[in-house]
């Protein structure tokens, strides 16, 4: 049913959409239409906005179709109805991709660009050139020309702007216009000024010499147009930026001028580039800041944004420049619009001053409430920063986060503040009782599952730690007797810790553990009754193992070494020792986020690294027998950067052998590389088994070869050995331009960098949250104590960097940070040899020499 | 943090939308092909955009990393899409361009069922003042010009064109 044209109802319902039923295929009906003489334009007219509106909601045209409806389009260029030639032109541009031959159209075109009536010459050339190809274009180049330098601006700026969207396609022809484009560029018309030199830049962005000189030439020349200031900001900036001029150059000094130029929207272009130049002064800043200040107080909405975005990221670089707009930030925290309040919640907590703290916090607990959860986030993590740039203003922090977290919000919110917590407590001692105390109250009351297991393992940790461990006793179990069943198993792993650290309380959590044990789900009857087997030994050694530390293997290591297990029936029990070590994660730096609406976090727990090496290593048949992989190193390199080939080595570490990985790239590309080796000659008993080729290295794609080495047996000492390599292989000139080879080659050989095998190799990082419980549980038996001077070394950080790099151990419990003004340090570091794990307490000490 | 300036270019514009009072799409065009390529995608950013901004008549917004200036009018609402860092008072001229102009050309009764009886018009002043994504007038009387629509006048017109077919 074709829709119907409802003008008699104008009055029912102003919701109703003339256009909402259209049936595809009858507005192609209909178009049939355009066939007939007379012309009618107005129903023409009519149906072609029709099949424009179903283009635009995204309805869509089979080939056949859209190339009917298109040429039965082209009869309406017969009327000379000047709305329905627009409309033409329109469909045209809308139909260009999904109609076959639309070139037909281009003699009318041509003829309406060159003809006399200016209303169709400007549409009809950018119709044109939007269906026109490269050849084509070559036909047209002379019309084009005329084009650009017409008087009638509104055909000058279409050919401009038209000619601007065919660089893409062809450069070199749109490059020989550029006189004309200069010659437009001199035009009265505002906007032809602003095409012409967006159209010129364009065309000369690769030559600074000549972007330089056009600045030069138009700076000077005082153009009118506000759209081509801002333009020519946007060059000069970039231009400074590449070439790092300085700041008395008339480039910086165009700009600063521009501060001054009476249209708002060139004074914000100015005071924007300005304060993102890098290495600006103070003093330069000011002028750009004050501007910026002015405009906070405006009664458009769109420049007090503009302004408070731009002090936004002007505080994170030069926080002291923004200070002295900080009352009227304040002013636009209870600005109606919530983005504008949030950006200049966000700058003064950055400029905020350490006395300015306790008023800032006051204004933010009645702001906070009004704002949508998202921007919420984006102030707790402002307020996080500035907690770790004041860390005594802890407490005040402190109460208004716990009295953030009693209010309403959604879970991210929460998370934030929770975090946010979490981490004052871990930065700052002297906070973590009342942090704790904090978070206790917030799980008494917390609908968020994860929230609430992240907290009680927290308690578990540090909990036991504190003067008065008790107190955190009731709050857990009664998470035990009220909550969900992962809540309650996290808060007996929590009182199983309590029990392991303190003997005094261990009675009473035994009794706590025993009702635990009656609980209706197994997860937390598991645990209850294991926790209390435990306990009850009273070992320090067990207690360690299996309260304190938890596991430390790969999680997906693990799941694949237990799958193989099922796989193979075997009589052995299953042993965790064949099951490689989690690699630790780099924790992750924290990056400044502005307003940034929708950060997707990552839901899937990713492969590691050596859990990737160990499926491709386990692909190649000649290393089947390893084992499981112990550990794998960075990539070193053994080739200076900038030659002919470029080779990288991992060390992969095994049970009882190393492989060595070489990622090998041919960066000639008149060689074709066959059969290489990279063969090693160890300075120690290390013996080489084989070696596994690259079969062919073509240029510039990365290739690997390996070699497989078995460790010494007999002397477990020999640890480190260094190895000269030698890259050996068959080479083939080939043809550069086609990559043919020739057909026979010759042996060759390339010498590499030699390779070390140090300790670190054969040690895996191993992080042990609890240290002296893990130290207690080995016992005295297999202690060593050795002294060591480090001659080179100048300071305690740089000794404790060398130790933990050198040794490839863990550090634990947040030990390589070094506190200021000491002399003397103790490093705890874990790490696991192979079968064996080693822990290390390093006392390093400053010795003045006399 | 992007601390570096845009790459100095007349493409400045992302999208033009006009919703209904219910977040429909009435006209969108995307001049950037990379931003939301399907119609899906499109669609949703519509919902977003629409959701963010209805409640509050607020002019500006931002959204998924892009700056939206926006204004409404009886049952329309009308926005104009830039990147994050571009210049918001420039996005704002061409807004107030495209409303300025439909104000006039539709007499002030810039609503719903009169920009629909009048949508080719609509899509001409578009036409004229954004080209591929450049500003390509900003001047609302020079846009009424270029136009040149007569807009139609009652109902009792269009009948009586549509009977002398």
């Amino acid at each position: 049913m074709i829709k119907k044209f409802d003008k008699k109802d104008e009055e029912s319902g102003s919701g109703s959409n003339p256009f909402q039923h259209l049936e595809k295929s009858a507005v192609l009906q209909e178009a049939r239409i355009f066939n007939e003489t007379p012309i009618n334009p107005r129903r023409c007219l009519h149906i072609l906005t029709k099949i424009i509106y179903l283009l635009n909601q995204g309805e869509h045209f089979g080939t056949t179709e859209a190339t009917e409806a298109f040429f039965a389009m082209t009869r309406l260029f017969q009327s000379n109805d000047q709305t329905l030639r627009r409309m033409c032109y329109l469909t045209i541009k809308e139909m260009a991709n999904i109609s076959e031959d639309v070139i037909i159209v281009t003699s009318s075109l041509t003829k309406d660009m060159t003809g006399k009536e200016d209303v169709y010459r400007g549409p009809a050339i950018r119709a044109l050139c939007r269906i026109t190809d490269t050849t084509m274009l070559q036909a047209i180049e002379r019309y084009m020309k005329q084009a650009i330098v017409d008087k009638v601006p509104s055909v000058s700026s279409s050919a401009l702007v038209s000619s601007l969207h065919m660089v893409r396609m062809s450069y070199d022809v749109v490059k020989r216009w550029v006189n004309e484009a200069q010659e437009a560029a001199s035009s009265d018309n505002i906007m032809v000024q602003y095409h012409a030199l967006g159209l010129l830049y364009h065309l000369r962005k690769n030559d600074r010499l000549a972007v330089s000189k056009m600045l030069n030439k138009f700076t000077k020349s005082g153009l009118k147009s506000p759209f081509a200031y801002c333009m020519l900001i946007r060059i000069a900036s970039r231009l400074l930026e590449e070439t790092e001029g300085g700041h008395d150059s008339p480039l910086f000094d165009f700009i600063e001028s521009c501060l001054r130029n009476k249209h708002e929207m060139v004074v914000y272009e100015a005071a924007s580039a300005i304060v993102h130049m890098p290495n600006c002064t103070a003093r330069e800043l000011a002028p750009a800041v004050s501007v910026l200040q002015l405009f906070c107080s405006s009664p458009k909405a769109a420049l007090r944004y503009a302004a408070v975005r731009t002090l936004n990221k002007v505080a994170m670089k030069h926080p002291s420049a923004v200070t002295a707009c900080n009352l009227d930030l304040e002013n636009l925290i209870t600005d109606s619009n919530r983005s504008i309040a949030t950006l200049a919640i966000t700058t003064l907590l950055k400029t905020g001053s350490e006395s300015s703290v306790d008023r800032l916090m006051k204004q933010i607990s009645s702001f906070v409430s009004e704002i949508s959860d998202e921007f919420k986030v984006v102030v707790v993590q402002a307020i996080s920063a500035l907690c770790q740039k004041y860390p005594r203003k802890h407490s005040v922090m402190m109460n208004f986060l716990s009295n953030m977290l009693r209010d309403d919000g959604g879970f991210e919110y929460k998370r934030a503040i929770v975090d946010c917590i979490i981490s004052i407590i871990e930065e700052n001692p002297e906070s973590k009782e009342t942090g704790l105390a904090h978070l206790c109250e917030f799980i008494e009351d917390c609908e968020h599952t994860v929230l609430a297991t992240k907290i009680l393992h927290l308690l578990g940790r540090e909990g036991p730690r504190t003067p008065s461990p008790s107190k955190y006793i009731r709050f857990i179990f009664n998470r035990v007797v009220l909550e969900s069943e992962a809540v309650r198993a996290a808060a007996v792993s929590a009182l199983a810790k309590f029990g392991a650290q303190n003997d005094d309380l261990l009675p009473s959590v035994l009794v706590l553990m025993q009702r635990c044990m009656m609980d209706s789900d197994d997860e937390v009857r598991d645990r209850a009754t294991f926790y209390m087997n435990v306990l009850q030994q009273k070992q320090k050694a067990l207690n360690a193992a299996y309260i304190f530390n938890g596991l430390s293997v790969s999680v997906p290591g693990l799941e694949k070494s237990l799958h193989q297990y099922t796989l193979e029936p075997s009589e052995k029990p299953f042993d965790m020792k064949t099951v490689p070590l989690a690699t630790t994660t780099v924790s992750e730096q924290k990056t400044e986020l502005a307003p940034v609406a929708s950060s997707k976090l990552p839901e899937k727990l990713a492969p590691s690294r050596q859990d990737i090496y160990q499926e491709q290593l386990a692909a190649i048949p000649e290393f089947q027998g390893l084992g499981p992989l112990f550990k794998s190193s960075e990539p070193v390199q053994l080739t200076e950067a900038e030659t002919e080939y470029v080779v990288r080595c991992i060390k992969h570490t095994f049970a009882s052998h190393m492989v060595f990985q070489f990622d090998c790239t041919n960066t000639l590309n008149d060689q074709l590389l066959q059969k290489v080796v990279v063969q090693m000659e160890p300075s120690e008993a290390y013996e080489i088994v084989q070696y596994v080729p690259a079969a062919s290295l073509p240029y510039s794609q990365p290739g690997s070869c390996y070699s497989l080495v078995r460790l010494p047996e007999d002397d477990p000492t020999a640890v480190s050995c260094t190895f000269s390599c030698t890259m050996k292989y068959l080479v083939r000139d080939c043809d550069p331009n086609t990559g043919e080879p020739d057909d026979d080659g010759y042996d060759d050989e390339y010498v590499l960098e030699d390779l070390e095998v140090t300790v670190a190799d054969h040690i895996q990082k191993v992080l042990k949250p609890n240290f002296a419980a893990a130290w207690e549980e080995v016992g005295d038996e297999f202690e060593k104590e050795e002294t060591f001077a480090l001659a080179s070394v100048r300071t305690l950080e740089e000794a404790v960097n060398n130790i933990v790099s050198f040794l490839g151990m863990q550090p634990c419990e947040r030990s390589d940070k070094v506190p200021e003004n000491k002399n003397s340090h103790i490093l705890f570091l874990a790490g696991k040899a192979l079968r064996l794990f080693v822990w290390a307490s390093c006392n390093i000490v400053i010795c003045v020499m006399p | 943090m992007d601390f570096m300036a845009l790459e100095p270019s007349l493409y400045t514009v992302k999208a033009v939308l006009i919703l209904d009072n219910d977040g429909n799409r009435l006209l969108s065009k995307y001049y950037d092909t990379e931003l939301y390529p399907s119609i899906k995608e499109q669609k949703n950013f519509e919902k977003s955009v629409f959701n963010k901004s209805h409640k509050a008549d607020n002019e500006i917004a931002f959204l998924e990393g892009l700056t939206i200036v926006y204004k409404s009018s009886v049952d329309l609402f009308f926005y104009v899409v830039g990147s994050a860092q571009e210049n918001e008072l420039m996005l704002m001229m061409v807004l107030n361009c495209l409303f300025d102009t439909l104000s006039q050309i539709l007499r002030k009764n810039v609503e719903k069922r009169y920009l629909l009886d009048n949508l080719d018009g609509v899509y001409l002043v578009v036409d004229e003042i954004i080209d591929g994504g450049i500003i390509l007038e900003s001047d609302p009387q020079q846009v009424i010009q270029k136009v040149n629509y007569r807009v139609l006048q009652s109902a009792k017109e269009q009948i009586k064109w549509s009977i002398l077919k």
